[in-house]
């Protein structure tokens, strides 16, 4: 039989539970983190990006308070009125009460001279003349501007907010200086985190605030450009060479840009604290598959090494009977070849035997030599018989037949093969049959040889004068047919009972028994399913039974 | 005794003859066949009290000769002479109607008891 190779085997089929486990387990945890990753995502630009317009638009809020309390100033009061830095000082004192954003204003006429000024810079800016400065000119086309960033004549940070006032056949400009705090009090409130940032740059990608990363008004940032932005993007972008997530909007009322950006370490940590609970359910998982493969490929492996074993014992079994058939045919086949021979020389031997009985002893000198010689001749024929007789006790057939079997017809037929012999020696044969005996599968030929010799036991036990009782008996329980012979005769002494089966075991006299009877019978009733028991008391009688299947 | 009858058929020469020889030494009227065919020819011109049948023979064996013999004379008693390896041959030729059967190699005195309880019993003695 073909050995397996059972290491291989547990590694196909360990690693092939491993592989169909762990791919799905793996999809679904690669589908779920992947699909968690851009909900996460979805959600912080979501947040990222309403916080960049909520701070654009009170920035917006901011601009257009100013531009509105200037206009309301500009609009509600002459030149001539304002030109009066005594008035203005007192409207920019009223300016102040409510908010401290201002941090001087000024009114520049037509041709760009500073016609009154209120702040810090009196000295500074009063004789200033501003025709040829960029602003100027864009406030005299559009009305109001809100300048740049820029550093101007005081070397320090600030833009301005202007507005244009037409009045007769002039216009006049009403300017103030906004404090930068204001902007950067609404554009990095709350930054809680250190990846957190904000700031503004222009549409030529000029920072306006300072990053808190770091970076320089009007210098250019160190971040990618977000100056084209139109309405407000938001998403992950590359910041100094680490991935960030930033939302940019743009200011409406000037023409920056304000970016918010947060650090993912910081603002993932949630969903990286997810993405562990994952991977370790994910690894637990994958350990459990592991070791569940182990287990179940450990039990499969040893059950089918367990089937393995039983077959190969089976078929050996199998060989086994096998042999012992062909065995018991070729004992069968010599004893039949041998039997023949045997047979002829134990009647030329005899017949040598009655031609020397009529020789004359006193003239033959060698007549003791061949009488002897032939008693020898015989001794060794009975001898080789022997050996025939217990080879074939080996080989009684060894596939019994199969036939349908009335048990009471066959033991009316038996004790009738023995009825003269018996009344010879004044023996009754009694017969108690049961009617509900059923016909039993089995064969025929074999079963009667057995209750024939237990029958010739019996009479022989008796000598004279006695019953045998031949009865049957069924057993529902066991499906079985009991067949008891009993006799009145000498019985079995206890300490022979237990002997009777065996070969050779005979009480008889030499020659006129081989002892091999009841052990033929016994292997016969046990070859053919059945058994074959015994009682008996010295000197009241035996009993042998014999139980056959009905099957 | 001297009209005691026997015919043994067997296939065994040497057999067949050295019994004939010694049941003519015991005043018994034997003769050999050798074969089943042999003895039904001679069955046809002559009569026996007892024939001894060997079981296994070549072409026609002892059970279908017992047949043909029980058909054509069943007065006839019939011994079947079997090896140890065909009782039930013996024992099948009981229920076709033989006398006994004697296992091969048999004394001579054992054969010759049985041919005369068959002789007894075509006679209507005691046997």
């Amino acid at each position: 039989m073909h050995e397996r190779n059972y290491t291989k085997l547990w590694w196909r089929n360990c690693l092939a539970i491993i592989c169909l486990s762990v791919v799905p387990l793996l999809f679904v945890a690669i589908s779920l983190y992947s699909l968690f990753d851009g909900i996460y995502t979805e959600k912080v630009t979501e947040t990222l990006k309403r916080t960049a317009e909520n701070r654009r638009d009170a920035i917006d809020l901011f601009f257009n308070e100013r531009i509105a309390q200037l206009y309301t100033i500009a609009n509600t009061n002459t030149f001539a009125a304002l030109s009066d830095e005594t008035f203005l000082k007192k409207i920019f004192e009223v300016m102040h009460v409510k908010s401290n954003s201002y941090m001087d204003i000024g009114v520049i006429d037509d041709e760009g001279n500073h016609r009154s000024y209120v702040g810090p810079y009196y000295s500074l800016l009063k004789e200033v003349n501003y025709k040829h400065e960029p602003w100027f000119n864009a406030t005299k086309a559009n009305g109001i501007y809100i300048s740049d960033i820029f550093m101007g004549f005081r070397k320090v940070p600030h833009f301005i907010i202007a507005v244009m006032v037409r009045e007769k056949n002039t216009s006049w400009i009403l300017r103030v200086t906004i404090n930068l705090k204001n902007i950067y009090d609404v554009l990095q409130v709350d930054l809680v985190g250190e990846g957190s940032d904000a700031f503004i740059v222009n549409n030529k990608n000029v920072l306006m605030t300072q990053p808190r990363s770091g970076g320089y008004y009007l210098e250019k940032p160190n971040y990618p450009d977000f100056s084209s932005t139109i309405t407000t993007n938001a998403g992950r972008r590359n910041f100094e060479a680490q991935e960030s997530f930033y939302a940019s909007t743009k200011i409406s009322s000037t023409k920056w840009v304000l970016v918010v950006k947060e650090d993912p370490a910081e603002i993932l940590l949630p969903f990286q604290k997810g993405r562990y609970l994952m991977v370790f359910f994910t690894i637990s998982g994958l350990a459990t598959i592991v070791l569940g493969a182990i287990i179940f490929t450990n039990v499969l492996i040893n059950r089918i090494r367990q089937t393995d074993q039983e077959d190969a014992s089976k078929s050996d079994m199998l060989i086994q009977a096998n042999k012992m058939i062909a065995l018991s045919k070729m004992a069968a086949g010599i004893a039949h070849e041998v039997n023949n021979p045997l047979a002829a020389i134990a009647e030329v031997a005899g017949w040598m035997k009655d031609l020397l009985a009529e020789e004359d002893i006193a003239k033959n000198k060698n007549f003791t030599e061949l009488d002897e010689s032939v008693d020898k001749i015989e001794q060794q024929v009975a001898r080789a018989k022997k050996v025939i007789h217990n080879l074939l006790g080996f080989a009684r057939r060894m596939e019994p037949a199969k036939e349908k079997i009335n048990v009471n017809t066959l033991l009316d037929e038996t004790t009738g093969f023995l009825d003269n012999e018996a009344k010879y020696v004044n023996i009754n044969i009694e017969k108690k049959y049961a009617e509900n005996v059923p016909i039993i599968t089995n064969d025929l030929s074999q079963i009667q040889q057995v209750i024939l010799n237990i029958l010739n036991n019996a009479i022989d036990a008796i000598e004279h004068s006695g019953t045998v009782t031949v009865s049957t008996r069924y057993h529902e329980k066991t499906d079985e047919v009991e067949i008891s012979i009993a006799d009145t005769g000498k019985g079995i002494p206890e300490s022979n009972l237990g002997k009777i089966f065996d070969p050779f075991f005979t009480t008889k006299e030499v020659g006129k028994g081989t002892g091999l009877g009841l052990s033929i019978s016994y292997t016969i009733i046990e070859k053919l399913g059945g058994r074959i028991t015994v009682e008996s008391k010295a000197g009241e009688g035996t009993v042998f039974t014999i139980f056959l299947p009905k099957n | 005794m001297d009209t005691l009858r026997v015919l043994i058929v067997d296939d065994e020469d040497d057999f067949r003859e050295t019994i004939v020889k010694r049941l003519k030494v015991r005043k018994v009227l034997a003769e050999g066949a050798s074969s089943g065919i042999e003895a039904l020819k001679v069955l046809e011109t002559k009569d026996y009290d007892v024939i001894v049948l060997d079981v296994k023979m070549p072409k026609m064996d002892g059970i279908e000769t017992l047949r043909h013999i029980k058909k054509l004379k069943p007065e006839i008693e019939v011994i079947m002479l079997t090896g140890h390896a065909s009782v039930e041959f013996g024992i099948k030729g009981m229920q076709l109607g033989a006398f006994d059967y004697v296992m091969k190699p048999a004394p001579l005195n054992e054969l010759l008891d049985t041919i005369i309880q068959a002789y007894n019993k075509k006679r209507g003695l005691p046997h």
